[in-house]
């Protein structure tokens, strides 16, 4: 009996770990996303698919050329593109954007809501301020071919029960 | 404690954490580099500058965008991201950026350019604001490491300025 509490403690506690990491990284990055890996290939070649960006999210204002993180109405995973065109209000700061990737021929007004022709503050995740290639494989296939999650953890429960 | 899950996990571990640290190195190592960038921009002609049927106003123009970007590859450097923005002032907008050509520069020998284009991408404004607008054209480049921190920089140049008509 005290086994089986000592293997649930241990789960527990990587768990518990792992949580505390990802969470401290939103705390320091400013951003609900501190870490996104690269899924297409629309910013060639500076990203590649299976690149690691790290997001730093702040105050500071949005300037041309930054690389943000971005969410659009109606689709769920965000786009990592470059800002080309910005304007900021005299009055309030807020600003109006317009993306679009570096391997794209056509800015991202395709891609935004219909009828959004900018993207604002709000809209932003974070921008990019470093990265790691390759580093982001893993989490690609674990999405992309979900039966390798399925083993996985089933691997992992196994290994605990053991 | 000798077993195989012992010691792939110590070896694992040992493993990261040494390419962590050298790719914090490789980073580091960027910021000795000390870069001395030149650029130059000639408006050669304006090609049309007209009010959109949506009420703002879009002017077309040809360039020639030369530039020494060479100062800025380092070993860690995969390539440097380069575009020339028009940067003004609207009663509406303390700050319009608006990106008019970008290019990818691979490697160092490519760095050094000049280059004859009209504007890449519209320079359309948000209303009626450009007639006779005085503008600065501001070269960006943000330098993409290998592995690492990115870095960023510009060079304004002033000084240019839109017809007072249409035409």
């Amino acid at each position: 009996m005290a086994w089986i509490l000592m293997k649930a403690l241990t789960l527990g506690m990587i768990i518990g770990s792992a949580l505390i990491i990802w969470k401290a990284l939103m705390c320091m990055s400013g951003s609900e996303s501190p870490v996104v890996v690269v899924v297409s290939g629309s910013m060639e070649p500076a990203f590649k698919r299976g690149d690691i960006l790290f997001l730093y999210m702040s105050k500071d204002p949005i300037r041309a050329g930054h690389i943000l993180v971005f969410n659009v109405d109606g689709r769920d995973i965000p786009l990592v593109h470059r800002v080309i065109e910005v304007h900021e209000r005299q009055d309030t700061g807020e600003v109006d954007i317009l993306t679009k990737g570096d391997s794209n021929l056509l800015d991202d007004r395709v891609l935004y809501a219909q009828d959004q022709l900018w993207l604002q503050r709000h809209h932003i995740m974070g921008r990019a301020i470093g990265f790691l290639p390759y580093a982001g494989w893993v989490t690609i296939i674990l999405t992309e071919k979900p039966i390798i999650k399925y083993v996985l953890i089933g691997a992992l429960g196994l290994l605990m029960i053991i | 404690m000798h077993s195989f899950g012992y010691r792939a996990n110590a070896l694992l571990t040992l493993a990261i954490t040494l390419l962590a640290l050298m790719c914090a190195m490789a980073s580091f190592s960027d910021n000795i580099n000390s870069p001395s960038p030149s650029a130059h921009v000639q408006v050669l002609n304006i090609n049309w500058f007209q009010k959109q049927p949506n009420g703002n106003d879009e002017v077309s123009m040809t360039m020639n965008i030369s530039a020494d970007l060479q100062s800025l590859f380092t070993w860690n450097t995969k390539q440097v991201f380069v575009f020339l923005a028009a940067e003004y002032e609207t009663p509406k907008n303390s700050l319009n950026q608006i990106s008019l050509w970008d290019g990818i520069i691979p490697s160092k020998e490519h760095a050094k350019f000049w280059i004859h284009t009209s504007n890449k991408y519209r320079f359309i404004d948000q209303g009626r604001n450009l007639r006779g607008k005085e503008f600065n054209l501001t070269m960006h480049w943000h330098v993409m490491p290998k592995t690492g921190k990115m870095s960023e920089d510009k060079i304004v140049m002033p000084g240019y300025r839109l017809p007072e008509e249409y035409r």
